[in-house]
């Protein structure tokens, strides 16, 4: 049994972070873990995408291309750039949200909202899309984003080897107490998304 | 013992700890910086002694000191730190060591935030000590402890040489954490510490005898392992071996292996062991050919004829970090498998995102200021390691050299001496002038090289995440010391003209700028604002659109990531920090504090 997760964004949503709850989780559950990701020039609004292996028998920390099983994109573009990492199947749990490189900006590069939209859901029409940043805001901090999506993924049916109950106990274990009440709320409108996203 | 999700590097400090390490030592360099970062907060816990030195050098010579006198001693760096340190190193394997001395140094195949792809194995072999190369962090705890142990025996220094992904890869590891330091026995003096060319004489036979004493100790290792199923072999080293296991499960196949964790010097029992059970042998390992170099003259020596591949045939690439993904197909050649790639469908156009100065950086307003007063000049702007290095994508477009720490100033000075009629100004930050910057200053006021040098001085070593250095007045584990003024060491090395000025303040920053380039060189600024992620905002600021004249003059000239371009006028998102520069730049005036209600 082995579950390959990516995480993908930018450098600084929050992304090391849940690839840590999550092989904290993995851990609590008897189950052994790698994560990799990388740290230093790519913090400062690069693109990050942090890679999470559980189960048992591991060996390398990085997920091998078409391989993963979920895929959480905290960041639309971002999302769509790892796509190659999931495997046929596979799922996905993104945040439509959107974050604009300063290439765009200045006009040097293109970012097609509705296009990679349309994209993602060609490729991954079951994917669980929400605006998690908005969310985030409407449970008390726009920056608990990530706990927003690592609720939606803990509600996806048989694709994580922990349950979402085992995924929130990681999460405030993680966290610093004073921001136990945001987060919960944040992990809990996360959890609600993929029955409501089924029902649109 | 307790389970813990460790990183690698997080997972070696606490190797250092089980060790009993007494010094710890080391400079900030991804994917190094946690390990000393983790010895800092064990180190006020356990009471043993951890220091951010001024650079790598000076680093190992802290650790030689104290391994001298019988301390264990651990110091850390990232690669190209090693080539700082090398001096010391070179040497140092002469003298030998009392107390165990472990180096660890991070190497970056890829690379993912270096300046080369150095192969520290190769170092290691050039400085005649013994390189361990751990595949997980769990082996790289074990080969922390193990490393004391070995330097101790053979009483030289070893390397620990883990890659990003042994460095930033977490695992649940056991940790023990008792802190049970033996007495250190003090220094005793003997004339074999003083390097005269007798004692490298009567040395360099000792240390060539210590490298097959090595090969025999680390035969004994566990960290060298066969498995054994048919004719077709394949060694791995280090974190490829990771990679080989994968794409043999992925391919379905099958191949002896022997996992190598110690590749210089590669012990021969093991590796000859397996050379005579297989009748063709490939050798996976990143960047240089260590390993397989080391295999091919080995297989010569004792006469075993069997083909080896790897980088020399063309098999495994020698540039770059490896995945499953480029190391199963070279698997499944040398197999004779087929091998199917991932299907692949075309992605639609991605915005290009490369890791930008942060909004409100206070560097971002060092390069506006001297592009200003330096307009029209044909000016040359030289880099250096750092977030700065950033300065150089648009649309700032304001760093034209980057090299190594420090060189900023010395490359300032060469380009004036060659294109002399242009201003050649050296920007580097605080952490790097101390580091390798000041021998470049003081060269530059010998030798009258009219250049400005800007210390962009943001109270931090901010690249790395964020360690102390002797600017800052704290130390590693957080007591108070010292804060060694950069602008007083500037004049003290004789720079006439040494100025320090915040750049947020533009107009004052901007005069400063102005009167440095007008003044014979050298001369230095000090940018001094510390970085936005030590700070809270300080507000946030708007664009008022009865005043914006819609040119977008702040987009276009800052990029600042929390300016938008919006639909008429520019919008300021609640990215922004309050840094005021944008207001400072508008030439409509057209952007303002918001004032809290």
């Amino acid at each position: 049994m082995k579950c390959d997760v990516v995480i993908a964004g930018v450098g600084g949503q929050g992304n090391v972070l849940a690839s840590r709850v999550l092989a904290r989780a993995a851990v609590a559950a008897g189950l052994e873990v790698r994560t990799s990701e990388n740290i230093g020039m790519a913090q400062r609004e690069g693109p990050v995408a942090s890679h999470v292996r559980m189960g048992k028998g591991l060996a390398g920390g990085i997920v091998p291309d078409g391989e993963a099983d979920l895929l959480i994109g905290l960041e639309l573009a971002e999302a769509v750039r790892a796509l190659p990492k999931l495997r046929p199947g596979g799922k996905a749990v993104v945040s439509t949200t959107v974050i604009r490189p300063p290439s765009v900006l200045l006009g040097a590069s293109t970012y097609d909202v509705d296009g990679l939209l349309g994209y993602l859901k060609e490729r991954v029409p079951d994917a669980v899309l929400l605006e998690a940043e908005e969310l985030a805001a409407a449970a008390g901090n726009r920056k608990a984003a990530n706990s927003v999506l690592l609720g939606a993924a803990g509600a996806l049916d048989g694709v994580l080897p922990v349950t979402a109950d085992q995924l929130l106990d990681a999460l405030l274990a993680t966290l610093p107490p004073r921001l136990h009440e945001v987060n919960r709320r944040a992990f809990a409108l996360g959890r609600e998304a993929p029955g409501k996203a089924g029902k649109v | 013992m307790a389970l813990k999700v460790l990183l690698g590097n997080e997972a070696i400090a606490y190797g250092a700890v089980e060790a009993g390490v007494h010094v710890a030592t080391g400079y900030p360099g991804t994917p190094s910086s946690e390990v000393l970062g983790t010895l800092a907060v064990l180190a006020r816990e356990k009471g043993f002694y951890v220091e951010w030195s001024t650079n790598e050098k000076v680093a190992l010579e802290v650790a030689a000191g104290a391994a001298l006198a019988g301390a264990r001693a651990m110091v850390t760096m990232k690669q190209v730190g090693l080539n700082v340190a090398a001096d010391a190193l070179m040497t140092l394997a002469y003298l030998g060591i009392e107390g165990g001395l472990v180096l660890v140094v991070a190497d970056d195949p890829g690379p993912h935030s270096s300046q080369n792809e150095q192969d520290t194995r190769l170092f290691g072999r050039f400085a005649k000590v013994p390189v361990l190369d751990p595949a997980t962090p769990r082996e790289a705890r074990d080969m922390a402890v193990f490393a004391f142990d070995l330097s101790e025996t053979l009483k030289l220094p070893v390397i620990l040489r883990p890659t990003t992904r042994v460095s930033h890869v977490c695992q649940e590891v056991d940790v023990n954490e008792t802190y049970d330091p033996r007495p250190v026995p003090g220094f005793v003096k003997d004339p074999r510490w003083v390097c005269m060319p007798a004692v490298a004489r009567a040395r360099h036979p000792w240390l060539n005898a210590q490298q097959e004493k090595a090969r025999e100790l680390l035969a004994a290792s566990p960290f060298n392992e066969i498995q054994l199923t048919n004719r077709l072999g394949i060694i791995a080293c280090g974190v490829s071996y990771n990679y080989v296991v994968e794409a043999l499960a992925r391919l379905g196949a099958a191949a002896s292996l022997l996992k190598v964790g110690t590749p210089y010097p590669l012990p021969e029992r093991p590796v000859l062991d397996f050379l005579r059970r297989v009748d063709r042998v490939l050798v996976v390992e990143e960047l240089e050919p260590v390993v397989e170099e080391q295999v091919a003259a080995l297989a010569y020596r004792h006469n075993l004829r069997l083909p080896v591949a790897g980088k020399y045939d063309g098999t495994i690439p020698r540039e770059g970090e490896f995945d499953v993904d480029r190391i199963a197909p070279a698997v499944a050649a040398f197999l004779g498998v087929p091998y199917a790639p991932p299907e692949r469908h075309a992605l639609p156009p991605l915005p290009e995102r490369g890791p930008v100065l942060c909004a409100g950086c206070p560097h971002r307003a060092s390069f506006y200021i001297f592009k200003e007063a330096a307009r029209g000049t044909n000016a040359i702007f030289t880099g250096d390691i750092g977030c700065y290095t950033l300065g150089l994508a648009s649309p700032l477009k304001a760093v034209h050299t980057c090299l190594c720490m420090g060189a900023s100033i010395g490359m300032a000075a060469g380009l004036w001496r060659a294109d002399p009629k242009r201003k050649c100004i050296a920007f580097l930050g605080d952490s790097t002038f101390f580091h390798n910057g000041v021998p470049g200053l003081i060269d530059a006021v010998y030798n009258r090289a009219d250049i400005v040098v800007v210390v962009l001085d943001n109270r931090t070593t901010a690249m790395t995440g964020h360690q102390p250095h002797p600017g800052t007045g704290r130390t590693a584990t957080g007591e108070a010391t010292r804060e060694i003024s950069i602008a007083k060491l500037a004049k003290a090395c004789g720079v006439n003209f040494v100025r320090e000025v915040d750049p947020l303040n533009g107009k004052e920053a901007f005069a400063v700028a102005v009167e440095a380039l007008r003044r014979r060189g050298p001369s230095v600024v000090v940018m001094k604002s510390p970085c936005t992620q030590l700070l809270k905002p300080q507000g946030r600021y708007r664009v008022n659109p009865e005043k914006c004249s819609g040119f977008k003059f702040c987009v276009d000239t800052l990029a600042c990531p929390a300016i938008l371009p919006g639909e008429e006028y520019p919008v300021i998102t609640d990215k922004c920090v309050g840094c005021g520069f944008c207001a400072t730049v508008c030439p409509a005036d057209a952007i303002e504090k918001v004032v809290e209600t």
